[in-house]
């Protein structure tokens, strides 16, 4: 059988550039990334998305995604 | 005394000193100097999950945000946009509402940007979000703050991290005058005589952050702190005496031998 090659698109994540696969849901790239879902907000080109519908978004090629959560500060 | 509590946006809080939880030298630090301060709300900055080192400690793993409350700042922020847009994603992280709002306008001495600071207190509060104001000490621009919806006010004492103490009491005395709203000295304190002092001026409060943080001590000055601005506020409350250019004896001058 032939191997299908998966097709890799770039994203910027957090500012930096990075390569995935296509096909892939965002809640699968956070939790690939070991990122507590409930301590962070993620912006999705620009929109803030509410992260009870993480699991129907997928990543398109150069999407921007920024992930925050709280540090410290005065 | 024990009735008298910090209300900020109809919510109760024994402790009048608010802490900032940057500059310290690791989470552990900030966490024990919190807890010295007696402090229940703390600030907290809003910035990007560092993807490459998974084991950098989280905040929330050494402050409680169920038993703490947690009051995300714009820090940083020099427009609008940056502060709407960080709050924003604040309140996504677990539903914060009250927020502190802190737009700078300048690089080097890091004053607010009223105008921008104004503007966004507007579209906040139309949000729904319970918007506590770093300002400058203008009673005048505490006023719109004010009418544009703001829940408290906090005017700077001095530059933010400046340690210079408060540099104009008597707008502080007129912005406290004017207003029913929490008065909250922000920044600029040095050390704990300067929390004293805003509260006997009739401030609501004070948030303090490098003068705990990088004092050579940081846990014994945050129970300075503490019991200053308890000081500071049972002063205010029990009324001083007047001030005379005159001595007047504490002893009676009847039967002196």
């Amino acid at each position: 059988m032939k191997k299908i090659k998966k097709i890799k698109i770039k994203i910027k994540l957090n500012g930096k550039a990075r390569i995935i696969n296509e096909n892939l849901k965002i809640i699968d790239l956070i939790k690939r990334l070991k990122i507590p879902v409930k301590k962070v907000a993620i912006e999705l080109n620009h929109e803030i998305l509410d992260k009870k519908k993480l699991n129907n978004i997928y990543l398109k090629k150069n999407d921007k995604i920024e992930i925050v959560h709280f540090i410290g500060g005065g | 005394m024990n009735k008298d509590k910090l209300v900020v946006a109809k919510k109760n809080f024994n402790s009048r000193l608010i802490v900032g939880t940057g500059k310290y030298q690791n989470m552990s630090e900030c966490a024990k100097a919190i807890k010295i301060s007696g402090a229940e709300i703390v600030t907290v900055a809003v910035r990007r999950v560092n993807i490459t080192n998974k084991k950098k400690p989280l905040l929330m793993d050494y402050i409680d945000p169920k038993k703490i409350t947690y009051l995300p700042n714009t820090a940083g922020c020099f427009n609008s946009t940056e502060a709407l847009r960080t709050l924003r994603l604040a309140r996504e992280i677990g539903g914060w509402k009250l927020v502190k709002l802190e737009v700078l306008g300048d690089k080097k001495n890091l004053f607010p940007e009223m105008i921008e600071t104004l503007k966004s207190t507007e579209i906040l509060a139309k949000e729904g979000f319970k918007v506590m104001v770093y300002c400058n000490d203008d009673p005048l621009m505490a006023k719109r703050l004010e009418n544009a919806g703001a829940c408290a006010i906090m005017p700077l004492a001095a530059p933010i991290g400046s340690g210079l103490g408060i540099q104009n009491k008597i707008n502080i005395r007129i912005i406290r005058h004017q207003t029913k709203l929490p008065l909250i000295i922000d920044a600029g304190l040095g050390q704990a005589s300067d929390a004293t002092i805003a509260m006997e001026l009739g401030c609501d409060g004070v948030l303090v952050n490098t003068a705990i943080a990088k004092a050579k001590k940081p846990f014994d000055m945050a129970l300075a702190f503490k019991k200053a601005v308890i000081a500071g506020r049972l002063s205010y409350l029990s009324g001083r005496i007047e001030k005379t250019l005159d001595g007047r004896p504490s002893s009676p001058n009847k039967g002196i031998i």
